[in-house]
């Protein structure tokens, strides 16, 4: 464990037993150009850890790291090692597959498969193997009383998913993905293509769903952070001329409870972003 | 001044007058492309219908009292014992033979016959050394009444037609072709006559432009149509699931797909080539059937030309494939693999389906032009002239546009009116495939 580890859990007191994800001194380069530099932080448990930082800071890229979506990205790297349940994420005998199955992702623009509602929420036990159309179904009503959409759908689970409003279809994306039980949820801006009322409404339900669920959300709107999340991070972005060539990348610049980054940041920089952006 | 009121009036004026002059020019690019086509129509059907005088050589009246059609299989062959007995091992060697035509004149009773209907007893003996009563009893107990009254229509009454005329001149001068069809043929039986009709489209080919039909080549091309269209789908579309989804983007890939994509340009007879060095000489084994114990026939095959159109049609079918694999949003993709889905599952339950009627639309696209292609089939070895209708991938063959062009080479000029039918029929199935590429591309189109 490095020194700089040790003293961001420390410093927050987070038992050791309550740490979901914990990324150790985490690099992400998409070919040369490295856009993420020497993250540390951990994932606290049962918790709503927001991502906060101006455009480009490495966010989504960040959270990406915590289920491996950037193998799919053609020349993506990850450096460093990312800790869950005792093991190394990016080991090379761990299959992605199986990662993404614990640690689900709901994306920014809403996208439901064009399919049925009820197939897309089975979609995900169905690629485990779940044939049977009683627990299917079962599975189908969870998700969706879950997600707090059952009441507007149940009648009618073989509509498009299509068919349903943004809100509807970010929350059927929320219970397509807590149809596997996944262990954390990452969320990357989830209510950014959405109207106020739709973004009350998923808030609501993320703070439900943090009962039985680690969060993780990347987040451009600062009173969003504030109101859900327990603990935020700040990324913000680097940049030295070498050469006459302008480097840039992103970095972690504090992590600690929301209240605190909030009312009384460590650094100078998360207060001038924080009321820059509040103020 | 570029607020200058007058100045902006006169440029305004000069404006719009380009704009006009353009719109014109545009429109007469259409009216020009329209006169052709409806040219061309009017011209096909020009030739495909009108009078006919038909003249008999004999008199069905004088062969027997009933009408032919209510003729026995027998009375049929007897009409053909009496009047051209010589004729009948010719019938045998060309409907029925199993055999070579070198092979044929020594080849015994059992060879010719293999696997059809004959005594047991004559089949060790040479066909030519059957009485002629015989090798008529060999000929009516393989074919059926039909076979047979066409055998006595095309060889012993041999109705031809004498003269033909055009739809326009039918239409517009009929009683000039009257009076002079009644002058040259008193004889002659003047009909109007629709040269594409069902009878035609269902009749095997003949040399006699009355008879002859379009099954032959119709199933010639449905064969090599439908081989290609399975070949041509499985491995285009995995080539495009590979080069879109699996492949990496490093130089071997981008190669492979630059390659392909030159491909597409390259004239299709030298497919043709290629189609005879690879798939009719050097694989003749497979193709002509033989490892499949189908002995008569060489690599010159139905197989053969399916393959070479399917290889023909496949850098198409591919940059379509990936085109339509292309347009299928990633956020679609991002969804699948971010519920833990594999490379595979999300390839096949999402990416594919979303991707099928676009892929369908290019099969069928390509499908048409395959149905076209001329060039390419005479290099692999289209026959010019077959006399069985193909009946699977080891038969020889020969395609609807082949036998066009065969049809106008003809010196008769009754056999531009049989051509002229066959093209329309083409077209139509053409139209037919288009119409479903559309209404597929209409209908699935999504809004993701
Ligand atoms: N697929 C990619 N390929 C190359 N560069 C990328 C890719 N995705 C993101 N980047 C770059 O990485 C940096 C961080 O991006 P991102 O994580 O999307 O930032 P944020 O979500 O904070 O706005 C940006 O400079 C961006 O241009
Ligand atoms: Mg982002």
């Amino acid at each position: 464990m490095s020194v700089e580890q040790q003293t961001i859990g420390m410093a927050m007191d987070i038992p050791h037993n309550q740490i979901a994800i914990e990324a150790k001194n985490v690099s992400v380069y998409y070919g040369d150009y490295r856009a993420v530099k020497d993250v540390s932080m951990v994932i606290p448990r049962h918790k709503i850890t927001a991502f906060i930082g101006p455009s480009g800071c490495g966010k989504s890229t960040m959270l990406r790291v915590f289920n491996r979506m950037n193998d799919l990205i053609d020349g993506a790297r990850v450096e460093g090692e990312v800790i869950y349940n005792g093991q190394n994420l990016y080991d090379h005998h761990i299959d992605p597959v199986e990662v993404r199955r614990r640690i689900g992702m709901v994306f920014q623009k809403p996208n439901p498969f064009p399919k049925s509602i009820f197939d897309n929420i089975a979609y995900g036990p169905r690629l485990l193997g779940i044939r049977d159309k009683q627990t299917l179904n079962e599975i189908v009503e969870r998700s969706l009383k879950g997600a707090a959409l059952w009441e507007e759908v149940k009648t009618n689970l073989k509509k498009s998913g299509l068919a349903l409003s943004g809100g509807q279809q970010q929350r059927l994306c929320i219970a397509r993905t807590i149809a596997i039980e996944p262990d954390v949820i990452l969320m990357d801006e989830p209510c950014s293509a959405l109207d106020p009322i739709a973004t009350q409404r998923i808030e609501e339900l993320m703070r439900e769903l943090v009962e039985h669920y680690t969060i993780v959300i990347v987040t451009h709107n600062m009173q969003q952070a504030v109101r859900i999340s327990d603990y935020t991070a700040f990324f913000n972005i680097r940049k030295i001329t070498v050469d006459h060539r302008e480097i840039r990348w992103g970095e972690l610049v504090e992590f600690a409870p929301t209240e605190d980054v909030f009312n009384s940041p460590r650094e100078q920089e998360t207060a001038d972003y924080i009321s820059g952006r509040f103020g | 001044m570029i607020n200058d009121d007058k100045s902006f009036k006169k440029r305004l004026a000069r404006r719009n007058m380009y704009g006009s002059i353009s719109a014109t020019f545009f429109f007469v690019a259409n009216l020009i492309g329209l006169l052709l086509i409806a040219a061309l129509f009017l011209h096909i059907i020009n030739q495909s219908m009108g009078y006919v005088v038909y003249v008999n050589r004999v008199e069905p009246e004088t062969l027997s009292e009933r009408p032919l059609e209510d003729l026995s299989e027998e009375e049929l062959g007897q009409l053909i014992l009496q009047n051209q007995p010589a004729r009948i091992r010719v019938y045998i060697r060309d409907y029925l033979s199993r055999v070579s035509n070198d092979e044929f004149a020594e080849a015994t009773v059992g060879a010719i016959l293999r696997g059809r209907e004959y005594p047991p007893e004559w089949g060790n003996i040479p066909l030519r050394d059957l009485e002629h009563e015989q090798q008529l009893e060999l000929l009516y107990r393989n074919m059926n009444q039909r076979q047979m009254l066409n055998l006595v229509v095309e060889n012993i009454v041999q109705p031809t037609a004498a003269k033909s005329w055009r739809l326009f001149e039918s239409l517009f001068h009929s009683d000039d072709i009257k009076q002079q069809a009644a002058e040259e043929f008193p004889n002659g039986d003047l009909k109007f006559h629709s040269w594409l009709n069902w009878d035609f489209l269902t009749r095997s080919v003949t040399s006699s432009a009355t008879t002859t039909g379009l099954k032959t080549a119709l199933l010639g091309s449905f064969w090599i149509i439908s081989i290609t269209a399975v070949t041509a789908l499985i491995l285009g579309v995995g080539a495009a699931i590979y080069l879109e989804e699996y492949a990496s983007d490093n130089w071997l890939n981008r190669a492979i797909e630059i390659n392909i994509r030159n491909l597409a340009a390259v004239p299709s007879v030298i497919y043709g080539m290629l189609g005879l060095a690879v798939f009719a000489r050097a694989l003749g084994e497979i193709t002509s059937g033989a490892v499949f114990g189908v002995t008569d026939s060489n690599g010159r095959t139905v197989l053969s030309a399916a393959l070479t159109l399917a290889i023909l049609i496949l850098p198409i079918l591919i940059v379509n494939a990936q085109e339509a694999l292309r347009a299928v949003p990633s956020s679609i993709r991002e969804g699948s693999y971010g519920m833990g889905a594999t490379r595979w599952q999300t390839v096949s339950r999402q990416v594919l389906p979303a991707a099928l009627p676009g892929i369908m639309t290019g099969v069928i696209l390509s499908m048409s032009r395959a149905i076209g292609e001329t060039a390419p089939l005479l290099v692999v070895g289209a026959s010019t002239f077959i006399g069985i209708d193909p009946n699977g991938p080891f038969s020889k063959f020969t395609v609807v546009p082949i036998q066009i062009y065969e049809w106008t080479n003809l010196p008769d000029q009754t056999f531009k009116s049989v051509a002229a039918a066959a093209i329309i029929a083409m077209l139509f199935v053409l139209l037919l495939l288009n119409a479903i590429a559309i209404i597929l591309r209409n209908r699935y189109s999504r809004s993701f």
